[in-house]
């Protein structure tokens, strides 16, 4: 008797706990809209990995937030954050309200992050403390966040997708030149295929890098991937050409290794450099293909192939690809944070940081320097001017990247294993990756 | 239970209080009947290790449980009190098979069913097989011993990472052995990809849960006295009786944990397939963790991933109630 009645007693108190606890927990995030200035002395900012390696990108940093840290006084906290992990630290800060004051994003997600609200809307009075909208390019205003709303951050390097081809092999297998149409390309690779080599490298295992060739090959197919109010449409006749005929350069044209299938880590640019693949698609990778051992002349960039020559939307030769700096809205340092984001889009500090990283500044002033008047860098920024579109602007646009991105994937492997891809068998896929988007 | 309460104040209280204070101290003793007070000290003492119990394990569960009743998409991460209620919609959806997402859930569900079952049947027999093998005293027991423990003393994510580089296709070990030098297949196979991604990770798995059922069955091989077996063996019984009829019995009530902690721990293992595959797994190697993974943080869609959690601490539970019902273990503890 006595000890069921203290069990009841010991009983109701858990229970009180636990609600109390639960109402605690249940709230999220404190809900100051504006950021706060109670601690005007430090900023921490989550840099993304731009350089070849973690420490690579310290090295950068570090030098220039000396510099910063000597102009304001502001110390600033860095932490370089790798690619594969860098949405879901910034999903768990948007959560619990605790993260960077300045972060890096990959310019693609800008809609989606703003749709969760974490990120501080730069409006005009916030953009004129940078000095203006008017200083950047528009092709990297662009994918700072859906249309009509004001930026969900700014663009700090901009890149694009080229071509990049080995010339002693194309000399050697007797190509004048770098191809200009896919039919082209193909025709290349199959001259440049035997003997343990392949006329291109792709990461078949990466559903980001898919997706951005997914969503490239089906604007040239005249394909979107969303409709205009922002519903998925990842199954039409063009977008199920455009992955089929990136599928098809392992599955069907076999100028790609079966092992691409599961390349995942950069192994293609290793294979480029080493001259395993005559070809490589990829954005800005002079730093990355220098690291692995080629020298600048060994190589030429060309801008990506087109179906058949011809301009408009059908002409697309590149997503327009970058990172853009966010304020988090949870800040406790907003004019440090806005003064951070001024020094870090200054022409000097973009000149020095988008050298550093072989990007292009997408603020105007500072593109017009020698160290961006490379071969590749001329060439990649001619595409971005005039022939690269945003990924769309939708706050489902992360989505697209991994289930469009993870079916391209699952296609690869059915190729690589010998298995037939039909465009029923890509509509398929497609089809069940749409159907994962529930509403 | 009652001994523990302290003699000192139970007899002050008995002693007759100064006049002043004489009221307060009567209503003082009926608010706290004696025996309550008696009684609510060992919880008292408790108490700090509840609270934290109650912190750390079951508000996470508690607040897991409310979102899964949420439709929690990125809109309303930044502030979860906005979202609004879904009544059992994420449910509704995980359980319907015939629509993708449930359908998904279930093909799941399924792989990772046969993933524990024959990884863990496989990491038990390897344990205690070596276990039996080691009770002999022989030279470089000791060495082997300290060998066998290595995967689990390794950090995990450092041992899967390296049998990530061993299976890749092109340059893993894996393949230049079974293919380049033994010529046991035609092609050079996938195994992070496609359907040999299965067995991959079933390897992986047992190599590193192997070695704690061999501790844990080395340990438990210590307590059958010696006499058993030099009476077996005057009995004229060979090894393989042995083992029938002396060891494997003797283990049982080891094993019975063993068995439950492997199968908890293997149904529900992220780490493995995580750094092996990457954030999509191969259709093939979608284990449920892996799956709820994605249906939440890649999706952006947490009130659907809470749904499928608590539905797989459901299916945990149920599974480990008739676990313990059945072999007999849940009356002893009771």
């Amino acid at each position: 008797m006595r000890r069921s009645r203290a069990r009841t007693v010991a009983t109701a108190t858990l229970a009180a706990a636990l609600t109390a606890v639960t109402a605690a927990c249940g709230g999220g995030s404190s809900t100051s809209d504006e950021g706060s200035n109670d601690k005007p002395k430090e900023l921490t900012y989550w840099a993304s990995n731009q350089g070849t390696s973690i420490a690579h990108d310290k090295q950068v940093l570090t030098p220039e937030l000396k510099r910063f840290e000597k102009q304001t006084g502001i110390k600033v906290k860095l932490e370089v954050i790798p690619w594969d992990s860098l949405l879901d630290r910034i999903l768990a800060a948007t959560s619990s309200g605790q993260g960077p004051d300045v972060l890096n994003i990959g310019n693609t997600w800008s809609a989606s992050l703003q749709a969760t609200g974490a990120l501080l809307p730069w409006d005009e009075a916030h953009l004129a403390k940078i000095g203006g909208a008017k200083r950047f390019t528009p092709s990297a205003l662009a994918a700072t966040g859906a249309e009509g709303k004001d930026p969900a951050a700014v663009p700090i390097y901009s890149l694009a997708y080229g071509l990049y081809y080995n010339k002693k092999m194309f000399k050697d297998a007797g190509i004048d030149g770098p191809p200009t149409t896919w039919g082209e390309l193909v025709k290349a690779g199959k001259k440049l295929t035997g003997d343990g080599k392949y006329g291109l490298a792709v990461e078949g295992g990466d559903p980001v890098e898919n997706s951005h060739h997914a969503f490239i090959l089906g604007k040239q197919h005249g394909a979107d991937f969303f409709d205009s109010s922002g519903k998925p449409d990842f199954d039409s006749a063009g977008a199920v050409k455009a992955v089929k005929q990136y599928v098809d350069l392992l599955a069907n044209d076999k100028i790609a290794a079966p092992g691409n299938a599961e390349y995942a880590k950069r192994e293609t640019i290793r294979d480029f450099a080493t001259g395993k693949a005559g070809m490589l698609l990829w954005q800005a990778a002079a730093t990355s293909i220098k690291s692995n051992g080629m020298k600048q002349d060994e190589y030429g960039v060309a801008p990506l192939p087109v179906q058949a020559p011809g301009s408009g939307e059908k002409g697309t030769k590149s997503m327009v690809a970058g990172i853009n700096l966010a304020v988090f809205k949870n800040t406790d340092n907003i004019d440090g944070a806005m003064e951070f984001v001024k020094f870090m889009t200054s022409d000097k500090e973009q000149r020095t940081l988008n050298a550093a990283y072989g990007a292009i500044p997408p603020v105007e002033a500072a593109q017009s320097d020698k160290a961006f008047d490379t071969p590749d860098l001329k060439v990649l920024r001619e595409v971005l001017n005039t022939a690269s579109a945003p990924l769309p602007q939708v706050p489902d646009e992360s989505k697209f990247e991994t289930l469009v991105g993870t079916a391209t994937k699952e296609l690869f492997a059915d190729a690589a294993a010998g298995r037939k891809v039909t465009t029923e068998s890509v509509r398929k896929e497609l089809s069940a990756a749409q159907q994962q988007m529930r509403k | 239970m009652t001994t523990l309460s302290p003699p000192g104040t139970s007899r002050t209280e008995d002693e007759p209080g100064p006049p002043g204070k004489g009221p307060e101290h009567v209503r003082r003793r009926r608010i706290l009947p004696d025996r309550l007070r008696r009684a609510g000290l060992p919880y008292l003492l408790l108490l700090p290790a509840l609270i934290l119990e109650i912190l750390i394990h079951l508000a996470p569960m508690a607040v897991g449980v409310v979102m899964s009743f949420k439709e929690l998409t990125q809109e309303y991460i930044r502030n979860w009190d906005l979202a609004p209620w879904a009544g059992t919609d994420n449910f509704r959806i995980a359980v319907d098979v015939n629509a993708p997402v449930g359908e998904a859930l279930l093909d799941s569900f399924l792989i990772t069913c046969a993933f524990t079952v024959l990884a863990v049947g496989l990491a038990w027999l390897l344990g205690v097989t070596a276990a039996i093998l080691m009770q002999e005293t022989f030279r470089g027991r000791g060495l082997l011993r300290a060998l066998f423990l290595t995967p689990y003393a390794l950090p995990v994510y450092t041992a899967v990472i390296t049998w990530s580089f061993l299976l890749q296709r092109d340059d893993g070990m894996v393949n230049h052995v079974i293919h380049d030098q033994l010529g046991l297949t035609d092609s050079e196979p996938f195994w992070l990809i496609g359907d040999n991604s299965f067995i991959a990770l079933v390897v992986v798995s047992v190599w590193r849960t192997w070695p704690f059922a061999f501790l844990i069955l080395m340990a438990a091989l210590q307590n059958i006295p010696r006499e058993l077996y030099e009476a077996a063996q005057v009995d004229g019984a060979g090894i393989r009786q042995q083992i029938r009829r002396i060891t494997l019995p003797s283990l049982r009530p080891v094993n019975q944990v063993l068995v439950l902690v492997l199968f908890l721990w293997t149904f529900n293992d992220f780490n493995v397939p995580y750094i092996l595959f990457g954030k999509s797994a191969p259709e093939a190697a979608d284990l449920i963790s892996i799956h709820i993974y994605q249906s939440s943080f890649v999706t952006w869609d947490f009130g659907s991933g809470s749904a499928m959690s608590v539905l797989l601490l459901l299916f945990l539970l149920v599974v480990t109630g008739c676990y313990l019902l059945a072999t007999g273990r849940g009356r002893k503890a009771r």
